[in-house]
């Protein structure tokens, strides 16, 4: 890198200082103090916040919310990686489209979408009054952890699909022929050469869903209907209801950690070197 | 006359409506070498591509030992190829790219060992079984692509320019190794080049495509000797291609001047073209030779002298070990049997 284009950076610096790493050290700081009822002024250091993770009903919330986000990420994985195989095979000119019609509902406000799907689930809604016509008895569909992984899935599907295509569509169609010149049938290609060399994709997808899956506070609230806390919602009542801002910056620390974690798990398992996608 | 082993009878193919191969019909013997030679564009890599199953004819078929395999996909056919990229599986190292068709085949884990190590000895890399693809040269990727279609004991293996990629040294090599592997495994080869030389360096044959038709199918000597056109004698070497007219048998005129020449089976006065190999015309005293001119230029080549000399506003390109001076009228020599005439091919 030369010494000019050094500068063209410079604006994203400034940004990433104000906006990214002094807001996460408020966090870490809020997270390590405590309040003084009597004293405001003054700062105690403190590792309570985090001992006060260490009960079950917190551990059971983030429990509850990785296997949720988990779940939606299998889910994603087995819609999605079928659906980005076969974007790869379409025609040129229905490819544009197909992809159109994939980011189309990503241009709508995400709290729009999930409320439409409160419209399709609820009891008043499309599907039981569907069922009401045909005189047929009512199903709880909203307010359930169904609800909220349907949500979920909706909502990440295509943060699974793109990566995953991007990676077989620059796919070299010379391996492909090769394998099936040494002999490989259509299973065994796949097996053998498409699927470990898409690897990379589908772990920038897992993550690209999973992250925002077990911090989403939105979808299990409006889905939810917030029976079942996960630790997005937790962190959200923390900071707005209970005020309690030491103690919501610990819980954001610790799901920080835990995805910092699965990321470097996970990239520990990307086989190609080369690839592009990666975060 | 022996069953060719592969045989491809009237193939058309199409592109969109562009014709690509125009009827391409030709066989392949047992433990040949075939090379199909032509510039890019004229169908050689599709034709070696058809034969691996790749591609679909719009019209012919192809037979393998007698058996049409138009419909036989790409895994069932006893061939393998060695890619232009050489399309090495990049998640694999050089011992498992090399077994991939044997483990397919459910070989013996012992066997594959052996066999392994028996094919990367070789082609010369003896001990790689461990190493990762990207951490190989280009040249060695060139030879476990190799191993790993070799591996297989294929009847036939198709080569579609494997040497594009290497530094000429690197090819001069492999152009000697890959003739001997052949040699050795007794295996068929089909290669695919637009590099004359190669072409006449390794092939038992050689046949010579353009725009999707077969110019001409022959020895490297044969071809070299005598090209049927002035495409085929242009694309063969270098050459000095004149056009002429055919006064009768064994009379030909240009430039102006007529020669004798062991052509026949012309129509009188039939629009022909002359061609004359560079290293063919000897440079004589002024008069002395059977045309005059005058040296345009001289460039020193290593084993020989590339000369120049102008006749008639024709420029002769002439090879000689002896230099002449630029500027210099000079005359220009050659016998009967080095003018080939050929029909007349119009280029598009």
């Amino acid at each position: 890198m030369n010494r000019k284009s050094k500068y063209l950076a410079f604006p994203y610096s400034i940004w990433m200082l104000i906006f990214i790493l002094f807001p996460l050290f408020l966090i870490f700081l809020y997270s390590i103090t405590m309040r003084n009822p009597n004293d405001i002024k003054t700062i105690t250091f403190t590792f309570e916040n985090f001992a006060k993770f260490f009960n079950p009903i917190y551990i059971n919330v983030l429990i509850r919310s990785i296997s949720i986000a988990g779940f939606s990420t299998l889910i994603c994985l087995i819609i999605g990686y079928p659906v980005a195989y076969l974007l790869t095979k379409t025609s040129d000119k229905n490819k544009g489209l197909l992809i159109l019609l994939f980011i189309l509902p990503m241009w709508m406000n995400m709290l729009l979408r999930t409320y439409a799907w409160m419209t399709i689930l609820g009891n008043t809604g499309l599907i039981n009054s569907l069922l009401n016509i045909l005189n047929l008895p009512n199903i709880n569909l909203l307010y359930n952890n169904s609800a909220v992984i349907l949500g979920m899935v909706y909502n990440f599907l295509p943060f699974m699909v793109f990566p995953i295509y991007t990676v077989l569509n620059k796919m070299d169609v010379s391996l492909i022929e090769a394998a099936d010149d040494l002999g490989a049938n259509g299973v065994t290609i796949f097996r053998k050469v498409i699927f470990p060399l898409s690897l990379p994709g589908v772990i920038s997808g897992i993550i690209m869903v999973f992250m925002p899956a077990v911090s989403t506070f939105v979808i299990p609230r409006l889905l939810g209907g917030g029976k079942n806390v996960l630790i997005g919602n937790l962190i959200e009542k923390l900071f707005l209801v209970t005020r309690d801002w030491n103690f919501g910056a610990a819980l954001s620390m610790i799901i920080l950690f835990i995805i910092f974690i699965s990321i470097k798990i996970l990239n520990m398992l990307k086989i190609d070197k080369e690839s592009g996608v990666s975060l | 006359m022996k069953e060719p082993i592969i045989k491809l009878n009237k193939i058309i193919k199409n592109y969109n409506n562009i014709k690509v191969l125009n009827e391409v019909s030709f066989n392949v013997y047992q433990n040949e070498f075939v090379t199909l030679l032509g510039p890019s564009g004229c169908g050689k890599t599709t034709t070696l591509r058809i034969i691996g199953g790749f591609e679909n004819v719009y019209e012919g078929s192809v037979f393998f030992e007698s058996e049409n395999i138009n419909n036989i996909p790409p895994y069932k056919r006893q061939i393998n190829t060695v890619f232009q990229n050489y399309a090495l599986f990049p998640h694999m190292n050089v011992f498992e790219n090399i077994a991939f068709g044997l483990k397919i085949k459910k070989t013996n884990p012992n066997i594959i060992e052996k066999k392994v190590s028996k094919i990367l000895s070789l082609v010369g890399l003896g001990k790689f079984e461990k190493r990762e693809i990207d951490s190989l040269s280009g040249g060695q990727q060139q030879r476990i692509a190799i191993a790993r279609a070799l591996v297989n004991e294929p009847k036939v293996l198709l080569l579609d320019e494997p040497l594009g990629a290497l530094d000429l040294k690197l090819r001069k090599d492999m152009q000697v190794e890959l003739k001997n592997i052949q040699k050795t495994l007794g295996i068929t080869f089909i290669y695919v080049t637009h590099d004359q030389e190669e072409a006449l360096t390794m092939s038992d044959r050689i046949i010579v495509m353009k725009s999707g038709n077969i110019q001409q199918v022959g020895s490297p000597i044969n071809i070299y000797n005598e090209p049927v056109n002035s495409f085929v004698a242009d694309f063969i070497g270098e050459s000095n291609i004149i056009s002429g007219i055919m006064k009768d048998d064994y009379h030909v005129s240009f430039l102006g001047k007529d020669f004798k020449c062991v052509d026949y089976g012309f129509k009188k006065m039939e629009k022909v073209n002359i061609v004359i190999r560079p290293e063919d015309i000897e440079i004589v005293e002024k008069d002395s030779g059977l045309i005059n001119g005058k040296v345009k230029s001289l460039v020193f080549k290593g084993v020989h002298y590339e000369i120049i000399v102008v006749s008639k506003s024709f420029e002769f390109l002439i090879q000689s070990t002896k230099s002449s001076k630029v500027g210099s009228t000079v005359s220009l020599d050659f016998n009967p049997d080095d003018i080939h005439v050929m029909r007349e091919i119009s280029y598009e």
